[in-house]
């Protein structure tokens, strides 16, 4: 097989895979109205499956910011930040992100992904352990890859199962990376913080927290799981995206190690790219500013998730492990998962469909996000949607 | 454990398999993990942190970039066996 013929037959096994008539997957959005309602072909649609958690998209605050900074800086950096594209918004951006955190450092990437994979990447090398939850999302697997680190993976918030493979480690747990997230993108629970931290002290390792959906959602100012637990300064690094409550596009590490910024100078994900656009970074630190000041919005935010997950729970779908921004319902094979999501269309909602294998333990999942945008009226809605659907799809 | 040979794993390697395959195919040292028993990337990670614990070892992913047949995967577990003695 040459190797075009090989993605045909990817191509085609895939196809295979899939319920018949799925068009699930990358269906344009014509319009978009509000965080919360948009346009799809001919009907409008409210939006139940982004990662806006503080529906920001729309703010007045950061649109003027980056309607100025376009006017005043132009549309891109055409550089990295290593050379050309070190503007002063970068860095502010930078001390803002360490001040929010109350700790020494931050670097800032140009996308959350790149910003796992240029950490992880510099943390770690060859000879080094990455030891990482089972459902780590995709950017976490790449960056341990790029590193050339041995990976082993634990399984996902088992926390006997991380000791195990740490204790197997011997002296190497010394030079070993943990990684968990903050909120699972998936299932939307969250790790068991506490005792990671009590095994890595322990073990004498590093911690790795991704706060990418946590940002914004947990604790008292927003800064995620860390807060939450009050164990801020027992994670060695955060790391988090603007694309999801922050509403651009980019991403960060925090740490109390000044040892971060020496990452500047091997990371290839963060010299080899062009840096965070003009807009975006003045955008950002809008939504930084607001998601810190955010309390109300996310009190609005956890009334939806409650609303919704609690609703989901008792008219008997399987839900996630508990409730959350993310309420994934969990079905048992993708015909199930695909009428659950085509049904919900037909009613004017648009969520998420995930079938395996990109879903844990060969399930699949209609995940819904709810933002602090939801009216609870909007929510209502939905909850009544799934209640019509739910003995047509559930035998 | 008790010492145990590159044969053993091998023939528990086939007999842990077999659950993954057809009845019809029979499972050989030289059977493709991936084009004939059709392990997906998710059930061969699962599979790994199974066989982690059947032995008391670390497999690194990274280490089965070279793992295609059954007989590999032995080799490879065969391989941090004697290294971690
Ligand atoms: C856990 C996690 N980490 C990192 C990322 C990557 O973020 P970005 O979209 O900014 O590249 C995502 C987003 O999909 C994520 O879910």
């Amino acid at each position: 097989m040459n190797l075009l013929e090989k993605l045909d037959a990817a191509a085609a096994a895939r196809k295979a895979q899939l319920p018949t008539g799925l068009s699930a997957f990358g269906i344009p959005i014509e319009e978009i109205y509000s965080p919360t309602e948009a346009r799809i072909g001919e009907r409008r649609i409210l939006l139940l499956g982004t990662n806006n958690y503080l529906g920001l998209s729309f703010s007045p605050e950061c649109r003027k910011a980056a309607h100025e900074a376009i006017d005043k800086e132009g549309t891109g950096t055409t550089g990295s930040r290593m050379a050309n594209g070190n503007y002063s918004g970068h860095r502010a951006l930078e001390m803002e992100f360490a001040d929010f955190y109350h700790c020494r450092s931050c670097i800032v990437f140009t996308t959350g992904y790149q910003a796992n994979l240029g950490t992880i990447s510099g943390l770690i090398g060859a000879g080094d352990v990455a030891l990482i939850d089972g459902d780590s999302h995709a950017s976490i697997y790449d960056g341990c890859i790029l590193s050339g680190a041995d990976i082993i993976r634990f399984r996902h918030n088992d926390m006997a199962d991380l000791e195990k493979r740490l204790r197997r480690l011997g002296d190497r747990s010394k030079n070993t990376l943990i990684i968990a997230e903050g909120i699972y993108s998936m299932l939307g629970d969250q790790a068991p913080l506490a005792e990671i931290v009590s095994l890595k002290n322990a073990y004498n390792s590093i911690l790795l927290l991704d706060e990418a959906h946590s940002l914004g959602v947990l604790g008292e100012t927003g800064q995620g799981l860390a807060e939450k637990t009050g164990l801020i300064n027992q994670v060695d690094f955060i790391t988090g995206t603007f694309s999801k409550s922050l509403c651009g596009i980019g991403g960060y590490c925090v740490s109390n190690h000044l040892q971060l910024d020496q990452l500047r100078y091997v990371s290839h994900p963060y010299i080899f790219t062009a840096s965070p656009s003009p807009s975006t970074i003045a955008a950002t630190r809008v939504a930084l500013r607001l998601l810190r000041d955010g309390s109300k919005l996310r009190e609005q935010l956890w009334r939806n998730a409650r609303q919704l997950y609690s609703h989901l729970k008792m008219i008997g779908f399987q839900v996630g492990p508990e409730p959350g921004p993310v309420v994934a319902t969990i079905l048992d094979n993708p015909q199930q998962a695909l009428a659950l999501w085509n049904g919900l269309l037909e009613n004017g909602i648009y969520v998420n469909l995930i079938l395996p294998p990109a879903a844990p333990e060969g399930k699949s999942l209609v995940r819904c996000s709810v933002n602090a945008a939801h009216t609870s009226e909007q929510i209502e809605h939905v909850c009544q949607a799934f209640s019509k659907l739910h003995s047509s799809i559930i035998q | 454990m008790a010492e145990i040979n590159q044969e053993d794993i091998l023939h528990l390697l086939s007999q842990r398999l077999a659950s993954f395959a057809n009845p019809e195919l029979e499972i050989t040292p030289e059977t493709n993990l991936i084009t004939q028993l059709a392990i997906d990337s998710i059930k061969l990670l699962n599979l790994i942190m199974e066989l982690e614990d059947h032995f008391d070892i670390s497999i690194p992913l990274n280490a089965l970039t070279d793992v295609l047949t059954v007989r590999d995967l032995a080799n490879l577990i065969y391989r941090i066996m004697s290294d971690s003695k």
